[in-house]
């Protein structure tokens, strides 16, 4: 049972959540804060009553989809997750999601905790508690007014892990340069997942360069192929660094504009059919074999893994897909060239000529920066945009990207209402088209808000 | 009538989305038929200072600014400078803008030298700057981002490009931004700085096209949306710096 002071912590942060409850408040990050300050080793505290331990999930991107897939995953084998909300991804979301879900006693109504981590407070938790596995999905450069320098910040993230118990599991992307050095100096297991199919991805890299140097020496890196980003099957000539062997791979990818099926390459595999992962892209392929990969450090078995992959449903903003007047509303939350690129690929990996809802803000969860936008491959998406209506705080910079991007000035539309924003869309679309949504996260998060107010959606805190 | 324009190690000094202002510069040229070639110029090449008329050269990772550093420090420096002394122009931003100063010197280790045209020198911070910034500048607003922990302070050779009116600029002290020396800029303005400060970009392409063509009375362009994306950042920016 958890000591006096934890006890006391858990019991003001159940009391500032009732308080806010009652007050119709939710969501908000004063539980876990409230705790925190009176014992800031709650998480450890209430962690240790979990009967099959926490699982940490960072990274850049796919934070959000891949825990949800774990979840699944998880829930699949009989266990109980406790999961913190999307979004609330700092340590204080952590303590807020373990106290909601614990008795006044400490005791945890579940028995797996599986937490997203912000990537920048990753190394502050993993020093606060000893994770049954720690997930690093990739590192792109990201929000680059709070996080700074990815180099700087993958250094910490490294120091951390090579801080942790050895019956700790990471997982981690052999097919990021800059993340699959993160295990070298972990005295436990390290599993590695990547995409080995040889016809996915190509030889250019792609404008974003986080990684064309070697983590190690510093020197360009070779890649034989590029699948999203920095990622893909690289090594560098100058020091030999190379990509460490994937145990969890897929061999093949195949993708469809709604989904996409991978062959793994396991001898076990090679016995199940592919696994089918429900929505489009490849970014989210990776996705399901990080979700895989963290099953197996479970010692979860792999149809069981796969069959909830099958029946996965995005969360918010994540290709999730709306019907507004006869015309689909494809959400897409991007926050950073990388994301918004492999969104990107996504759309055109089926013939398209899509209808854009783009809105960009630039409050502290979207990045205060919007120069990120510059760093999106807005290039290959203008050739085909029929029609693009930006709105939010920064619309004009999205405009003015749009205009440099090739797009035609007639096929841009800026609207300052969300709600109007969201007519104007419709009104473009013909019956039966699709919108394209792609926004930063309080953009979508007002968006969705509007759409929820219209009675299309359900609101985001019952998601 | 071309345009060629040398980006300075894009693997290495491109950063917070400096890629935005040779698309810009690419993009204004080619709006008034100019043809344009845009080259990366990075480690392991050696320069053709001739061949420049524009040099790009963004901000960088640590990591990348001590690699880049070593290679100026050579043959590749020498060939930036003859460029630019007889007549490239060049728009350095951030990690770029310092290291074509006199010196960098970091906090608890010994002055980094930088290549020298600018009449500029950079010292650590201990808070590092990061926000809007907004500049008064003779030729309009220079309107962007800033996100450095350096400290620049201009000698009597180098111009401040503007007066800060929003963030801190090249100090935080003398409400100074940026430094112009010949045909030199250097700015702290992210943003990317050129697509929102159209005027910048127009003067550049001047300077630049000025070295093989002579001087140029560049066709105007419908700046529609680029003020207007001026106009809204400077907007957000008084409101939350």
């Amino acid at each position: 049972m958890p000591d006096t002071l934890a006890l006391l912590a858990n019991a003001a942060g159940k009391l500032t959540l009732m308080g806010l409850q009652l007050g119709g408040r939710g969501g908000t990050a004063l539980p876990g804060l409230v705790a925190l300050t009176i014992d800031p080793d709650l998480i450890a505290a209430l962690a240790s009553e979990l009967a099959h331990g926490v699982v940490l999930v960072s990274g850049t991107n796919g934070k959000t989809t891949t825990s949800r897939m774990v979840s699944d995953i998880t829930r699949a084998s009989g266990w109980a997750p406790i999961h913190n909300r999307a979004g609330s991804n700092l340590e204080r979301g952590i303590a807020g999601a373990l106290l909601s879900d614990s008795s006044w006693r400490g005791e945890p109504s579940g028995d797996i905790g599986l937490f997203e981590v912000d990537e920048a407070s990753l190394p502050r938790v993993l020093g606060r508690i000893s994770p049954r596995v720690v997930l690093v999905t990739n590192l792109f450069r990201d929000q680059l007014d709070r996080y700074f320098e990815i180099d700087q910040l993958a250094r910490r993230i490294g120091d951390a892990i090579a801080k942790l118990d050895r019956r700790t599991t990471v997982v981690l992307n052999a097919d990021d340069p800059i993340v699959a050095r993160l295990g070298e100096r972990h005295a436990g297991p390290v599993l590695y997942f990547g995409v080995d199919d040889p016809t996915v991805g190509g030889r250019v890299p792609q404008a974003i360069s986080d990684a064309t140097r070697c983590p190690r020496c510093g020197a360009p890196l070779r890649y034989e192929r590029v699948v999203l980003a920095h990622e893909g099957d690289w090594s560098c000539p100058s020091c030999g660094l190379t990509r460490p062997v994937r145990d969890v791979s897929a061999r093949r990818v195949a993708l469809t504009s709604v989904s996409s099926e991978l062959q793994l390459r396991t001898a076990v595999a090679s016995a199940f059919d592919p696994v089918r992962v429900p929505i489009a892209g490849l970014y989210n392929a990776y996705n399901a074999l990080a979700a895989l990969a963290v099953a197996r450090a479970l010692d979860i078995a792999l149809p069981t893994a796969a069959l909830a992959i099958a029946n996965f449903r995005p969360a918010f903003g994540r290709l999730e897909q709306v019907t507004v007047d006869g015309r689909d509303l494809r959400l897409i939350l991007v926050k950073n060239p990388a994301g918004f690129n492999a969104a990107i690929a996504a759309l055109l990996e089926t013939d398209r000529r899509p209808r854009l809802l783009a809105a960009l803000n630039d409050r502290d969860a979207d990045g205060r920066d919007v120069s990120w936008i510059w760093d999106a491959d807005f290039e290959t998406l203008a050739p085909v945009v029929e029609h693009a209506v930006v709105t939010g705080i920064r619309s004009r910079d999205l405009a003015n990207r749009l205009k440099y991007a090739g797009v035609p000035r007639d096929r841009i539309e800026v609207v300052d209402q969300w709600g109007s924003a969201i007519d104007r869309a419709i009104g473009a679309a013909p019956q039966g088209g699709e919108v394209v949504v792609l926004a930063t996260y309080t953009a979508m998060l007002a968006l969705r808000g509007e759409l929820a107010r219209r009675g299309h959606v359900a609101p985001f805190w019952e998601d | 009538m071309d345009l060629r324009i040398a980006h300075l190690y894009p693997d290495l000094m491109s950063i917070y989305g400096d890629r935005g202002n040779v698309l810009a510069l690419a993009q204004r040229a080619r709006w008034r038929d100019i043809v344009v070639e845009v080259r990366a110029f990075t480690t392991g090449d050696r320069f053709d200072g001739d061949w420049p008329d524009l040099w790009f050269f963004g901000g960088g990772q640590d990591q990348g600014q001590d690699i880049v550093g070593a290679d100026l420090a050579g043959v590749n420096g020498a060939a930036l400078k003859a460029s630019l002394a007889s007549g490239a122009a060049a728009l350095t931003i951030c990690g770029g803008y310092q290291l074509l100063g006199h010196e960098y010197v970091p906090a608890d280790a010994p002055p980094i030298p930088g290549l020298g045209v600018l009449d500029v020198r950079t010292r650590a911070g201990s808070l590092r700057f990061v926000g809007n910034l907004v500049a008064e500048t003779p030729d309009g607003l220079l309107v962007g981002f800033e996100n450095h922990s350096g400290r620049t302070y201009l000698g009597p050779n180098a111009r401040p490009l503007g007066t800060v009116v929003v963030g801190n600029g090249n100090n935080g002290e003398d409400k100074t931004e940026g430094a112009v020396q010949g045909r030199i800029v250097g700015t702290y303005s992210h943003g990317s700085c050129l697509p929102k400060n159209p005027w910048l970009a127009d003067r550049l392409l001047a300077w630049a096209l000025e070295r093989r063509f002579g001087p140029q009375k560049l066709r105007p362009l419908d700046d529609r949306e680029e003020n207007a994306a001026s106009e809204q950042a400077a907007e957000v920016a008084r409101v939350r710096p």
